[in-house]
């Protein structure tokens, strides 16, 4: 138990080392989430009508916090086929910890570095004209850290299946992006055709950005969010769960 | 003395091929065991069974006491690897590399500085303990895996190829380290290689081939396969000189190129005699002992020959600055 403990120490403060050295690293993450929202969102504001309820570039806001976390936390766990490829792993398989720390351990690094980068992105709010009480923030750095835990799992449980990293275009355009699309960040999922709005209802991104929509837009309106915010927490929370025991189980099993 | 290591019968098997065929050894406490063996070999799938990354087709394998498969846990805690690739973390520095470990490895935290320390200075790193792994040289990484291996004071320690692709220098100063260890540290060493000459401090050898044990033994009886040693004598006249050891010493002699050759079990102490025989007529005299080599090549009927170095470590520094791109992009 102790030495799982110290495991997941070693995970989280080896992930912690490396992002304080390359700080490169935190700014070209935030690249892409500033390019949508203001490239995209800036463009997609003039065609949107503003009797919708509010300006497009707001409403993108809590889709653009979800996919800073989506892009950060699986970037982080598929470091995991990384560190396969270039031995690291081997180091940590063959210490007497369990695979279930290991697990654990990873899912928390991604969490500390996507919440902090979700965090980053969360306090641009007043340059598009929202305002957030300290109250709100801290409950959107909440549901960002669950989100993030949740899609850091998912990662892990996606790298548990790959050796090296020659897949990495197949995770991005077949994963990453479509989870992108299909999560209510861009447009509402009500108002998506009846095959796409399933999709985006087995995709626990589509709960998170609901729920960052309810912690940012506070008063229900037409482009705000479409669950209950205790579905939307069940809807992380289960799939978290299933993707650690999952990631874990993958990761025990000895060729 | 009781065995550490104890392998019966055991077969991995992947899809059609076989890897390892019914293998069986076992490993005194305190021995420098050598798996000695070409590539493909069937080396590291032996270690990699023996410390819990992979499950046999069949047959079994203990450590200390401990199923390598049931009680896998116990096995890990017992046991200290140095990898054929490097598995440091080069973005950490040598004190942190080995700080995670002595974590990993649940070392009392009033003792991990000194041990760290004492790793550190074994192998001559103290001084670099706070540059990050990157800015190593390939003798130095693989010194400072050596030193990570110890920190938890392991009661085997597996060094699969330890010295491949470094330079003859950087090799002969990690056998050095090598050597030292089971005095130091009360450690017995199972190690793979492909260089003959390294394997020649083991205690014990088992030599290898395409999945199956071929021979065990120490370097002096596999050795002893081969046949004795050969004593190579250049005089003032050949010919007398044969004549004489024929007659005195009861040795078989004969001339080639301008030498005596003779063929004897222990030449070392042959040669102080024949110098007695002879007296001054002897000019020079040359011994060549039977090298493992020479062991493989009988046994096999092909020579064992290391590998040019792959290319396999500037692929991965060419995909390292790929995937940097990735995390950015």
């Amino acid at each position: 138990m102790k030495s799982d403990i110290n495991a997941i120490y070693v995970i989280v403060a080896r992930e912690f080392i490396k992002f304080v050295r390359e700080r490169g690293r935190l700014i070209s993450t935030l690249a892409r989430p500033l390019l949508w929202l203001f490239l995209v969102g800036g463009g997609m504001s003039k065609m949107v009508s503003p009797d919708m309820g509010m300006p497009y570039m707001q409403f993108i806001f809590p889709g653009i916090i979800g996919m800073t976390i989506l892009f950060s936390s699986i970037f982080s766990s598929i470091s995991i086929i990384w560190d396969k490829e270039f031995g690291f792993m081997k180091e940590m398989l063959v210490a007497p910890v369990s695979r279930f720390s290991i697990v654990i351990g990873k899912a928390l690094s991604g969490t500390m570095v996507s919440t902090f980068q979700a965090l980053i992105i969360v306090l641009l709010f007043p340059v598009i004209g929202l305002k957030l009480g300290i109250d709100q923030i801290l409950l959107i750095l909440c549901i960002s850290a669950m989100l993030s835990f949740c899609l850091a799992s998912l990662g892990i449980l996606i790298a548990t299946f790959y050796e090296n990293l020659e897949s990495f275009s197949v995770i991005m355009n077949f994963i990453i992006m479509p989870m992108f699309f299909l999560s209510g960040a861009m447009y509402p999922v009500k108002l998506l055709p009846h095959v796409l709005s399933f999709l985006t209802r087995i995709n626990p991104l589509t709960y998170g950005i609901d729920a960052l929509k309810y912690m940012i837009f506070p008063e229900k309106k037409l482009l705000t969010h479409d669950f209950t915010l205790s579905l939307d927490i069940a809807a992380i929370g289960i799939s978290s769960i299933v993707f650690v025991i999952l990631a874990a189980m993958v990761f025990e099993r000895r060729k | 003395m009781t065995p550490i290591i104890t392998v019966e019968n055991l077969t991995k098997k992947f899809g059609s091929i076989t890897a390892v065929d019914g293998i069986s050894f076992e490993v005194e406490e305190g021995a420098i065991f050598g798996f000695l063996g070409p590539n493909g070999a069937g080396k590291t799938t032996t270690i990699n069974i023996l410390c819990t990354l992979l499950s046999p087709t069949s047959g079994g394998a203990s450590i200390d006491g401990h199923d390598c498969m049931k009680e896998s846990s116990e096995v890990r805690k017992n046991i200290g690897i140095v990898f054929q690739d490097n598995t440091l973390d080069k973005e950490l520095t040598a004190y942190e590399n080995l700080l995670f470990h002595s974590y990993l490895y649940n070392v009392p935290k009033t003792e991990r500085k000194g041990r760290i320390d004492d790793a550190l200075n074994f192998v001559g790193l103290y001084e670099r303990k706070d540059d990050t792994v990157k800015k190593f040289s390939g003798g130095m990484k693989r010194r400072l895996e050596v030193a990570r291996s110890i920190i938890h004071q392991p009661k085997i320690l597996f060094l699969d190829e330890p010295t491949l692709g470094l330079d003859p220098q950087s090799r002969t100063n990690l056998w050095e380290f090598i050597a030292e260890l089971p005095k130091k540290h009360a450690v017995t060493i199972f190690m793979t290689t492909h260089y003959m000459e390294e394997a020649e401090i083991c205690n014990k050898i088992a030599v290898i081939d395409k999945g199956k044990i071929i021979a065990q033994g120490s370097p002096e009886e596999l050795k002893k396969m081969v046949g004795g040693d050969v004593i190579y004598l250049k005089t003032k006249d050949n010919a007398g000189a044969i004549g004489e050891i024929k007659a005195s010493m009861d040795l078989d002699a004969e001339e080639k190129n301008g030498e005596i050759f003779i063929s004897v079990s222990k030449g070392d102490a042959c040669i102080p005699k024949l110098i007695n025989t002879l007296a001054d007529s002897v000019v020079s005299v040359r011994l060549q002992r039977p090298t493992l080599n020479d062991v493989f090549l009988k046994l096999t009927g092909k020579a064992i020959r290391p590998e040019a170095v792959s290319g396999g470590d500037e692929l991965k520094e060419s995909i390292r600055s790929y995937r940097k791109k990735f995390d950015r992009g």
